[in-house]
């Protein structure tokens, strides 16, 4: 699929090369040409080639922001009624 | 990965369904327009769709590279693959529905074609067998064309041509708004395509269209954040560029890809199936690179293409106008075995993602 991109851990590093982690036991080799990266980051890997990498961090604060805005939305409810 | 995260929490879907239901107007009907064809799967394959009120509607828009990708261009891979040119493609290209024959036509009258997962297992099997001629269909969004580009940039082997059928989303987006009664009220953006061109690319959207725009990521609590979040501006009256997808997405995207792309290609204007030619639409390789463009090198040239079979609803499916079940070939004449559509035939056309979601 083309528009499928598959989120991945980078395991070691060797030129434009990455083996890369998708879980499952599943370990392939990459191309990093398009980003940069080092062992232990995320990468989001589409058709051989990884395209992002993708922060924790902001993954972590979006499912935060998510809950917090639920959260606030809920209570200012609350207080309305 | 972060599936610890909680991406797909029962408790938190819940909540934000709660909170689409207070966001969506009490009468009008809101239409939201998603373009990516696994932002459909995810919407498809979790019944997204059931969990929204009535008057909320998502369709889907041109988010199939495979299903946009015209009759003539696969034509043009038909006549290079009959004239002895080894093709590689992607393996949903395979049975796309040229003019009068497929690539797997082709390949049964003996023609070489070959499936390749990436733009490098081309480069690696011309590399292996330097006698033959081999050829890159290139087809995709700017998901796929970095890669394309890269692998031109680096002095591919000479045995090995592309033919470049890359497509651009900005532009389909742009045409959606141009169709008079499609009356689309926001805009979900493909989270791929994004972590390419970044947020910055669909600034035009709430700025000279007033459309609310949110780009978004695949999981399901992801597309029902994003509905929230058009809703939310509609209710306030607001046109605004957000993004769901912080995790994978920038303002600026991944700028270096953007260069590889900007030095292979350039921009022109493009066929897409059924929907005619769109501007600056499509990537071209550059004059600099032309030896390695399989057109010009194997002199193939198709202008005309007949896109649709009598009957198939494609062009319309692919703008969101009619749902698959509308169209008289879906689930008769045109099944995922027996496919007459190009919608049908690929795993991220809507026609064939509605097909398995009814069979399963």
């Amino acid at each position: 699929m083309m528009c499928l991109a598959i989120p991945a851990k980078v395991v070691s590093v060797q030129g434009n090369v990455a083996r890369v982690d998708f879980g499952g036991g599943i370990i392939r080799e990459v191309d990093i040409s398009l980003v940069e990266v080092k062992p232990d980051d995320y990468v989001l890997v589409h058709a051989g080639y990884a395209i992002q990498v993708l922060s924790r961090e902001e993954a972590e604060e979006t499912l935060r922001l998510w809950s917090e805005l639920l959260e606030t939305e809920e209570k200012l409810e609350r207080n309305n009624i | 990965m972060f599936k610890h995260l909680k991406f797909r929490d029962p408790n938190l879907t819940k909540r934000v369904i709660g909170k689409i239901r207070e966001a969506a107007p009490k009468r009008d009907t809101v239409k939201i327009c998603h373009v990516c064809g696994t932002h459909e799967w995810t919407i498809t394959h979790f019944g997204l769709r059931s969990l929204l009120p009535q008057n909320v509607e998502v369709i889907a828009g041109p988010g199939c590279p495979v299903c946009v990708t015209p009759a003539s261009e696969i034509d043009e891979a038909v006549q290079l693959a009959l004239k002895g040119v080894v093709v590689t493609c992607f393996g949903d290209v395979l049975r796309v529905p040229g003019s009068e024959k497929s690539l797997l036509d082709a390949k049964a009258e003996g023609a070489d074609v070959r499936v390749v997962y990436s733009a490098l297992d081309a480069v690696k099997m011309a590399k292996k067998e330097p006698d033959k001629e081999f050829a890159f269909f290139a087809i995709g969004f700017e998901t796929t064309a970095p890669s394309t580009a890269l692998e031109v940039l680096k002095k591919p082997p000479k045995n090995l041509s592309f033919l470049v059928s890359h497509r651009l989303i900005p532009p389909a987006m742009e045409l959606l708004l141009g169709i008079g009664d499609l009356h689309i009220d926001g805009f979900i953006a493909p989270g791929h395509v994004s972590t390419i061109i970044g947020l910055k690319a669909y600034e035009i959207f709430p700025k000279a269209y007033r459309m609310p725009t949110v780009v978004a990521g695949f999981e399901p609590l992801d597309v029902l954040f994003a509905i929230y979040m058009v809703l939310k501006q509609v209710k306030d009256n607001a046109a605004r560029l957000e993004n769901e997808y912080v995790r994978a997405v920038s303002w600026e995207g991944n700028v270096k890809a953007q260069e590889l792309m900007h030095k292979a290609f350039k921009i022109v204007d493009g066929e897409w199936r059924g929907l005619g030619k769109l501007p600056s639409s499509a990537f071209k390789l550059r004059e600099e690179y032309s030896e390695y463009d399989a057109r010009e090198r194997f002199g193939v040239k198709i202008s005309h293409g007949r896109d649709l079979l009598p009957g198939c609803q494609c062009h319309l499916v692919m703008i969101g106008k009619i749902k698959p079940t509308e169209c008289p070939l879906f689930m008769k004449a045109c099944t995922p075995q027996k496919p007459m559509g190009a919608c049908m035939v690929s795993m991220e056309g809507t026609c064939s993602i509605w097909a398995k979601a009814i069979n399963t």
